[in-house]
């Protein structure tokens, strides 16, 4: 009961610290006229919303943990991301608030009706921070350096590029990319970091050495300096006119300087924030919100795109071969217990795989309702019948079911262990399996487990294939189907945004239905911004952006 | 003298070899491989593509079987070469060049601290003839040793960075970041050495030549300094030696709380990430300090105690 009210609260301090922050700019500025609440800017002089922004400062931003470099095409973990999405641009942008693409590098494209023939139309005005010109012929060196030894190391983008044919450069300014089969994720997957256009001199550089900082993009930043586990220094780029419409500021960015400095306890960072030694923090958790928003600050939230935390069946070994087995454990969960009582009002129940920010996202919160009755009711006609200790029983065998999960995200732990006690109540054994990085890839590949715990963000339906389809990841360790490998597979050969939403809605449903994931809850992110600092944004992705952000001047 | 440094530097060597042949071994047996670890953290835990983890692999040079990769590491090992980090691709030499002046800075000034808290202790709760005072100091050091060194370091954090704007709370910047890390790591330390120090003072203060020298109309301040101290502190001197690897050790924990860059924040990376040159480099270091230290204890111990200097004793007669 006092949980949605307390979310409610933050979501309106949230809300009215976005809004009163226009609101300060207005009255401060003399001339200012206009409602601050009308669309993007277009021009960093002519709105009130960009006028007011003091340009100048250095912005001091602790990450919660180390990067694993600064290549925006190689690298895939959100503290990377946040330094190294400043750095460069992509073909097209996502707006975050309508999933729809819009232009950034490219001004226009076209695409064939078989979604084989993707045509941009560059822009004619981008430099790099080396002073190159952005051309045709860079995006065919970028896009072919990932289809090929590049993608090693670069798996992200290589698996955006799937069926890669080639890169035909039509004239200066337009380039053709074609593929060997329907690709519909390609053009929401030009905006992701992940292909993020770099200089020719860095399309050939050593994978390595581009990791390390040898990376030369048109971003609104230039990295100054990286130190592996220590941080990462980025100045603005002068003159930088090329943002996409997402941005407020299509200008150079407002700040000077960007100083990130890992800093891997939590306690640290918010004690770091509220003594004014940093400017903002990553990943707040749960326990550091009052600290934040007592010295001043707010916390800012967004829920990652793509498959949400999920449990993920082993389908091929028992007790988990049986379905009506796995949608006990789906309505045995208790989804919004776990976010009331162990994760904070950052985070949402999972009410479907696919997380409500995801672009095609359905609501099958109903399918997913706590019923515990269900569920024993379920286990009971499945043969199931409830031992001398509570745990159910069948031929001698105990409903025992465990989970392998690696302490990637810090609440991972809490939220298990309360999903334990949830299973427990329906007479559910869950075994909970804690294994280094390392050792989880190991058991995914050798199939020992009955359930995988893990989430996936990106922007595009086309994840459930990567994860779900039996020739993709494959988790579930499931035989090929005639009902879901071919709604996955014909989504990506899917032109009409309606149609694939619709074979996408599908795809939510057989998965859910037959129960081959558990989903518990959304990942979100939690940044703690100090009280002068404004316009850090997130992308489509939920991940950070800089070049709206300012600091107030003195 | 000579021919028992020459022993000690053969011995040297045979722990080196033990130490990166057992690490190979270690790091080899462990499931999973660098490759695929390295692939999991660019999708973001989205999954490893096999086909892919078998290029990258191939472009490492993990394809080889263990035997073969062992020879080639050793053999480079061997001529001074340590390779580059699979994850990264530093050279590791560079990587270890960056890490260990900063943690050498915090050891050397938390070794300071610990010396001189812990013998000024031990020698305040034995100088002292207040059975009320010896007591409260004597329980200092298992409250010490006690108290988990992260625990330290976030309190200290709390009161003299972020209520009092004292002391930075992270990085590597100047003096002021190296204080409240340093008292962290110290507070152990000096535990066990106070701990162990006082006992030693305790027995030389019922020693009989304390009592003649007490008896010839020495200060019980000059006993303690002239007398107990030295013959109580061979123990410690050993200890000294020990305590480097629980320094090197510990330097993980403190390096992690107060954000620096140093050998502990290293090591914690290239294990999880199972970077396997970097995992050795770090331990063929770390050997070679804890080889140094204990030769150079070895032979300080004659400065103090003539009664051990064996062989130029021998030598002289």
């Amino acid at each position: 009961m006092t949980s949605t009210v307390d979310r409610r609260r933050t979501r309106y301090r949230v809300l009215a610290a976005s809004l009163l922050a226009p609101a300060l700019l207005l009255a401060a500025c003399s001339s200012g006229s206009g409602d601050p609440a009308a669309g993007p800017a277009t021009s960093a002089t002519s709105t009130p919303d960009t006028a007011t922004a003091t340009p100048g400062g250095t912005l001091r931003f602790a990450l919660g943990a180390s990067p694993s470099g600064v290549d925006p095409q190689q690298v895939g973990s959100n503290v990377s991301i946040y330094i190294a999405r400043q750095l460069a641009d992509s073909l097209t942008d996502q707006d975050p608030a309508t999933g729809e693409i819009v232009p950034w590098l490219a001004t226009s494209w076209d695409v064939s009706d078989d979604l084989t023939t993707f045509t941009f139309h560059l822009r004619d005005d981008v430099t790099f921070s080396d002073g190159t010109p952005l051309t045709a012929t860079t995006v065919k060196a970028n896009l072919d350096a990932l289809a090929g030894p590049l993608g090693a190391s670069a798996p992200l983008a290589a698996s955006y590029l799937g069926g890669y044919t080639e890169t035909r450069v039509d004239d200066e300014h337009t380039v053709t990319v074609v593929f060997g089969a329907p690709n519909a994720q390609f053009l929401q997957a030009t905006s992701t970091v992940s292909l993020a256009i770099l200089s020719d001199a860095t399309a050939t550089a050593d994978p390595a050495a581009r990791l390390q900082g040898e990376v030369v993009g048109s971003g609104p930043f230039v990295l100054e300096s990286y130190t592996q586990d220590q941080g990462a220094v980025i100045t603005r780029r002068d003159g930088y006119a090329w943002a996409s419409e997402v941005s407020q500021n299509q200008g150079e960015a407002y700040l000077d300087q960007i100083d990130f400095t890992v800093v891997p306890e939590s306690g640290v960072r918010a004690g770091g924030l509220a003594s004014d030694q940093f400017d903002a923090v990553g990943d707040v958790l749960p326990q550091d919100v009052a600290q934040v928003e007592g010295a001043g600050g707010s916390v800012l939230t967004r829920t990652n795109p793509g498959v949400t935390f999920v449990l993920q069946p082993n389908v091929t070994v028992a007790p988990l071969d049986d379905p009506d087995v796995r949608q006990a454990l789906n309505v045995a969960i208790d989804r919004q217990q776990l976010v009331d009582t162990v994760l904070s009002d950052a985070f949402k129940p999972a009410t479907s795989v696919l997380a409500s920010t995801t672009p095609g996202y359905t609501d099958l919160s109903d399918d997913l309702a706590f019923d515990a009755a269900k569920a024993e009711q379920l286990l009971d006609g499945a043969g199931w019948t409830k031992g001398t200790d509570g745990i159910r029983e069948k031929d001698g065998a105990k409903l025992s079911v465990d989970v392998v999960y690696a302490p990637l995200f810090t609440g991972s732990q809490a939220v298990l262990e309360l999903a334990q006690q949830q299973l427990r109540a329906v007479g559910v054994d869950l075994v909970l399996r804690q294994l280094t990085p390392a050792d989880q890839q190991a058991v995914l590949t050798s199939g020992d487990y009955d359930t995988y715990y893990y989430n996936v963000t990106r922007a595009d339906a086309d994840i459930l294939r990567t994860q779900f389809s039996s020739a993709g990841r494959n988790v579930n360790k499931r035989a090929a189907d005639d009902v879901l490998d071919p709604l996955l597979d014909s989504q990506l050969a899917t032109a009409d945004p309606a149609a694939r939403a619709d074979l996408v809605a599908q795809a939510q449903q057989e998965i859910v239905g037959e129960a081959l994931a558990i989903p518990l809850f959304e990942l979100a992110q939690s940044i703690g911004v100090a009280g002068d600092v404004h316009g850090v944004a997130f992308d489509a992705s939920s991940r950070l952006l800089f070049h709206d952000a300012w600091i107030e001047q003195p | 003298m000579s021919a028992y440094v020459l022993r000690r530097v053969a011995a040297a060597v045979v722990v080196l070899l033990a130490a990166f042949t057992v690490t190979f071994a270690v790091l080899y047996l462990l499931p999973s491989d660098p490759a695929s670890i390295m692939l999991d953290a660019g999708t973001g835990g989205g999954g490893v593509d096999p086909a892919q983890a078998e290029a990258l692999r191939e472009r490492l040079g993990l394809d080889q079987s263990p035997a073969e990769q062992y020879v080639a590491a050793l053999g480079r090992t061997a001529t001074g070469d340590l390779g580059t980090s699979i994850s990264s691709g530093a050279p590791v030499a560079t990587l270890i060049a960056q890490a260990l002046p900063e943690t050498a800075k915090l050891a050397g000034f938390a070794l300071l601290l610990a010396v001189a808290g812990g013998a000024g202790l031990a020698s305040l709760a034995t100088w002292t003839r207040s059975p009320r005072l010896r007591g409260l100091l004597l329980a200092l050091p298992p409250l010490g040793v006690a108290v988990p060194t992260f625990w330290v370091g976030l309190v200290l954090l709390q009161l003299l960075s972020f209520r009092l704007p004292v002391f930075p709370a992270v990085g590597n910047q100047g003096f002021a970041s190296l204080v409240l890390p340093a008292v962290t790591l110290a507070v152990p330390l000096s535990a066990t050495i106070a701990q162990v120090l006082a006992q030693g003072m305790r027995a030389a203060w019922g020693a009989a030549y304390v009592e003649t020298a007490l008896a010839k109309g020495a200060t019980r301040t000059r006993v303690q300094l002239r007398h107990v101290t030295r013959n109580a502190a061979l123990p410690s001197l050993t200890l000294l030696g020990v305590l480097v690897g629980n320094l090197l050790a510990g330097a993980v924990v403190v390096e992690t709380v107060f954000s620096r860059q140093g050998f502990g924040r290293l090591v914690q990376a290239a294990v999880t990430t199972q970077d396997i040159p970097v995992v050795l480099g770090l331990v063929l270091v770390a050997a070679l300090v804890f080889v140094v230290v204990n030769l150079l204890v070895d032979l300080a111990y004659p400065l103090l105690d003539p009664r051990t200097a064996v062989t130029s004793y021998a030598r002289s007669l």
